[in-house]
């Protein structure tokens, strides 16, 4: 057993070194169209690693990881945004002083979303993960469109619906990819350890839970909080990477959680690896079905551009895939190194009897 | 502090009316909840579609408007069956969880679609009327002034409830859905064809959102493609509020709810931008406090 | 005969008060609305006894479970264990501090491993309780070992010795009840009878005093049931426990329990040995009786 763990250790590592070098060689070759699509990639695999480790591992569905991700974003922004750049852009209402003055570095800053997005989700979570079922789902909407209409109205704090704008795009390859290592590594340690055990307990049947000494509200409270941390890291990625917070509907409301809702369904509820699988898909089919909301041509004819089409094949994508393919791409599995090995050692033995065949 | 009594029964009808549009729809969410234990999330949606219909039943098939509702209560009916068949019907057996993420699915569908189909900019209702003037007409009572289109609004959506209470309480397909929402299998063993039910509570839930955003089109004349995300979820929040399950309760909740939010706006006027987040905390308390809404009655999980 | 029974009944109780009282059921009235489900329980278990609780359906059974389990506050009345008033306490503190229940529907965590069902219950052990500043107030031993569990977890820093002792230790039980060789099968595809015996084990690593058994012999055939009783002692033995039962089954009863209570529409209406409550008419009128004109319709 610590022989195969020291394998999958070395295995880890080797992929973390393979994916070092081709982000260095990507950073160099790649043009910015496609290093802005790669670390979107990563930015969307925080999200949906982070969702799903509430709504697929622990088992309670929360519709809220937008609110976090906005809590994640302003604050990152109004600490990067120089103090004059704050105060020139704060044109309805000045900043209050403390916004107006402080300033961090990205990292800190980045870390600072984070902390402040859990501290939100400890504070939601005592009254929302009381309930249960759909009644946790739709309050979890409410107070993520709360923090949204907060964003919206509180002039001398986030510049309402004006949004910020000019923020420096600090996000790279780098600081993407990065967190998402760090977010994968902490969401895996967490779920291979009796910690892990207990909120998969809870996701199979929580008064059991509750009767083998497992306190339920403080585990889920643990895990959205965990949860809203990492969702204010994507958030303060996200900011830096778009330049730009508008709190509308469609950007940082409920659209943004069904995006992650949609890359978490794809990728397998439950599975991690899924989830990253699923955020990479999703950033891809992003940008790729761009095509036909610009003028086309299909089989020789030309079609004018038409508007909002990636969201309609995307939203066909999420409902086929909940009817039909229910488990996703993954389903609750772990795409391990086991799996992997084991797959090539069936696509070896497969050839070698076609091989024989003949 | 002096509220101006004007302002005050101005808001109280604005209440009553934005009230009995949410009693409208959640009327919706309580009956297919009854029934099929589903939040359909895509009502608000459903809603917008209903505007639409008749927006473009007016504007291109070039009905007559009382027509063009008409026609938007049907096509939309027709939706709702659709819906119903194509994406919550394979579900039936499925974890609760699956048929609500499936129903956050058909909203989005719904959204997008529109989108594509109907563009993503605002479109004015009011190019449905011969007459726009009728919009903007209002009854002079002392120094009240109060729109004509409340009126018309508040007479509608309580006919709307009679003739809903009518089929529920008083129709052999009523005593049928309160079957079903008590036992669907013992209902599915006295020979009552569960799956026709449910197509019709579909049909009737989704004509009421059709007509309920009809009405709300009158009173807020631009709609896009999310136009019925917060209805939809303020219907929801009304629906609980008076307990889910229950019609009675659905449509107390929906006039409570629009009552309460006018009355928030009058009394501090500063808070107006804070309407909707005052909703949800309502939402919240509730929930918490009263689980089973006003009027609901309260189910505890066997041990 | 009958007197002769009683008079053994009146001598075997001064000989129980010399033994340790574990659970004290202090006047116990649960009210649901109008419903009455349990009516002023009042009773205690000794240290080591198998305690059988019996009566047909809906006479409070579970209820009472529940009420000691923390699941449900009884709307009159205390429970005692080990000389701390757990009433107010919620379920997983009351685990905590010792009882360990299984129940009557199965609820194992069907998508986990059977070692992992095992492993979850050690948890409480690890993660911290809030119940022991109970135990540490009454002047109990804590249980909880160490701090800090959470980062040593996600860090594993100084954590896979704990896995790996926590993992042996649930294999132990595992073996004790013989389903080591399962120990890598998902819960929810072993057989009903192995199901029943893991929800045991899950009780059993959670380290109990007291093991409350909801209906064990539910669904099982009479040779099934004839092992699960032999198997009851056994566990009661080899991990000192104090347990008490709750059956349908005449049989399992009479089988196991040195002393028995009957429930009907939640009161007490009987208790006694086995023997004492075979003949005791109130059980055959309202408890037999009922079977038998069930069985005769």
């Amino acid at each position: 057993m610590t022989k195969k763990a020291k394998r999958d250790t070395t295995l880890t590592v080797l992929l973390i070194i393979g994916m070092i070098i081709f982000l260095q060689v990507a950073n160099t070759t790649f043009d910015s169209y496609e290093k802005q699509v790669l670390s979107l990639m990563a930015i969307y695999g925080i999200m949906a690693v982070s969702l799903n480790l509430v709504n697929g591992i622990t088992g309670i569905f929360s519709l809220g990881h937008a609110g976090f991700i906005l809590l994640g974003a302003y604050t990152s922004a109004l600490l990067t945004i120089p103090s004059e750049q704050k105060i020139a852009m704060f044109i309805i209402q000045p900043p209050s002083p403390l916004i107006a003055n402080l300033h961090a570095d990205f990292l800190t800053a980045t870390i600072m979303g984070g902390l402040v997005a859990a501290f939100g989700a400890f504070i939601i979570g005592f009254p929302v993960l009381r309930l249960s079922g759909d009644y946790l789902a739709i309050a979890s909407l409410g107070f993520s469109e709360v923090l949204r209409i907060f964003a919206l109205n509180l002039q001398s704090v986030t510049n309402g619906s004006l949004g910020l704008k000019g923020i420096p795009n600090y996000t790279n390859v780098w600081w993407s990819w990065g967190w998402l290592v760090v977010t994968v590594i902490f969401v895996v340690s967490l779920v291979k350890s009796s910690y892990g055990r207990a909120l998969l307990a809870i996701r199979d049947n929580s008064i059991a839970a509750e009767a083998m000494g497992i306190n339920v509200f403080k585990h889920t409270l643990l895990s959205f909080v965990i949860s809203a941390f990492f969702a204010g890291v994507s958030g303060a990625l996200y900011a830096h990477w778009l330049t730009t917070i508008d709190p509308r509907i469609t950007t940082f409301g409920p659209t943004l959680t069904y995006y992650v809702l949609i890359m978490v369904v794809l990728g397998g509820l439950g599975s991690i690896t899924g989830s990253v699988v699923g955020a990479v898909l999703f950033a891809f089919l992003m940008e790729w079905l761009r095509v036909f909301e610009q003028p086309f041509t299909l089989f020789g004819r030309s079609f004018p551009a038409i508007q909002g089409m990636r969201m309609l094949v995307l939203s066909v994508l999420f409902v086929v895939t909940m009817i039909v393919w229910k488990r996703g791409i993954f389903g609750r599995s772990e795409l391990t190194w086991d799996a992997i090995i084991n797959f090539f050692k069936k696509f070896g033995k497969k050839a070698d009897e076609r091989g024989v065949g003949k | 502090m002096t509220i101006n009594f004007t302002i005050f029964i101005q808001n109280l009808l604005n209440g009553l009316m934005v009230g009995g549009l949410y009693a409208l729809i959640a009327v919706g969410y309580t009956m297919v909840y009854g029934i099929l234990g589903l939040i359909n999330f895509a009502f608000g949606d459903i809603m917008a579609m209903g505007i639409y219909f008749a927006y473009y039943g007016a504007t291109l098939i070039r009905l007559n408007f009382p027509f063009a509702i008409v026609f938007s209560l049907i096509t939309t009916a027709v939706l709702g069956i659709l819906i119903d068949r194509l994406a919550y019907k394979p579900l039936r057996n499925a974890p609760r969880i699956s048929a609500l993420i499936t129903a956050i699915g058909v909203s989005f569908f719904i959204e997008s679609f529109a989108v594509v189909f109907f563009g993503p900019n605002y479109k004015p209702f009011l190019d449905v009327l011969e007459d726009k003037t009728i919009a903007f007409q209002s009854f002079i009572i002392g120094n009240v002034y109060i729109p004509k289109i409340i009126f018309i609004i508040l007479g509608v959506t309580a006919a709307a409830l009679v003739v809903l209470f009518l089929i529920v309480y008083r129709t052999k397909i009523g005593m049928a859905m309160r079957a079903i929402s008590a036992d669907i299998p013992t209902t599915s063993l006295m020979g009552i064809n569960v799956d026709m039910v449910i197509g019709v509570t579909f049909a009737i839930s989704s004509a009421l959102a059709a007509l309920a955003g009809v009405m709300w089109a009158l009173r807020y004349p631009s709609f896009y493609p999310y136009t019925g995300f917060v209805p939809g979820l303020k219907a929801f929040i009304a629906a609980v509020l008076g307990g889910i399950g229950s019609i009675g309760g659905a449509v107390l909740g929906g006039i409570l709810l629009g009552v309460i939010e006018m009355m928030l706006i009058t009394f501090f006027p500063t808070l107006m931008q804070y309407k909707d987040a005052f909703s949800f905390i309502i939402l919240i308390i509730i929930l918490l406090v009263k689980p089973a809404g006003l009027l609901g009655k309260r189910t505890v999980e066997k041990v | 005969m009958i007197q002769d029974n009683e008079r053994n009944g009146k001598n075997g109780k001064p000989d129980k008060k010399e033994k340790n009282i574990v659970l004290k059921m202090d006047h116990i009235t649960m009210q649901f609305g109008g419903l009455t489900a349990v009516d002023d329980f009042d009773n205690v278990v000794y240290e080591g006894e198998i305690l059988g609780i019996i009566g047909p359906n809906g006479a409070g059974k579970t209820t009472a479970f529940n009420v000691i389990t923390g699941i449900y506050y009884p709307t009159k009345g205390r429970v005692i264990f080990d000389g701390i008033d757990i009433t107010p306490y919620r379920p997983h503190q009351v685990t905590h501090l010792g009882i360990a229940r299984t129940f009557q529907n199965i609820r194992l965590f069907a998508n986990l491993t059977v070692i992992d069902n095992v492993l979850v219950a050690q948890h409480h052990l690890l993660s911290g309780n809030d119940a022991d500043a109970l135990l540490k107030k009454n002047g109990k031993e804590k249980k909880v070992r160490g701090h800090l569990w959470f980062w040593r977890a996600v860090t594993k820093i100084g954590y896979n010795k704990t896995e790996r002792k926590m993992k042996e230790e649930a294999m132990r039980i595992l073996k004790k009840l013989e389903l080591d060789n399962l120990s890598h099968e998902k819960a929810s595809s072993l057989p009903y009878g192995q199901q029943r015996k893991l929800e045991i084990a899950r009780a059993l690593a959670t380290e109990p005093k007291l093991l409350l058994l909801d209906e064990p012999a539910a669904g099982m055939n009479p040779r099934e049931s004839e092992e699960l009783l032999q198997f009851i002692k056994y566990i009661r033995d080899e991990f000192k426990l104090t347990i008490i039962l709750i059956e349908h089954d005449m049989k399992v009863v009479m089988g196991v329990c040195e002393r028995i209570i009957v429930m009907d529409s939640g009161k007490i209406i009987a208790e006694g040995t086995p023997e004492e409550i075979s003949k005791n008419p109130k059980v055959i009128e309202a408890y037999l009786g009922k079977e038998w004109e069930y069985a005769g319709a």
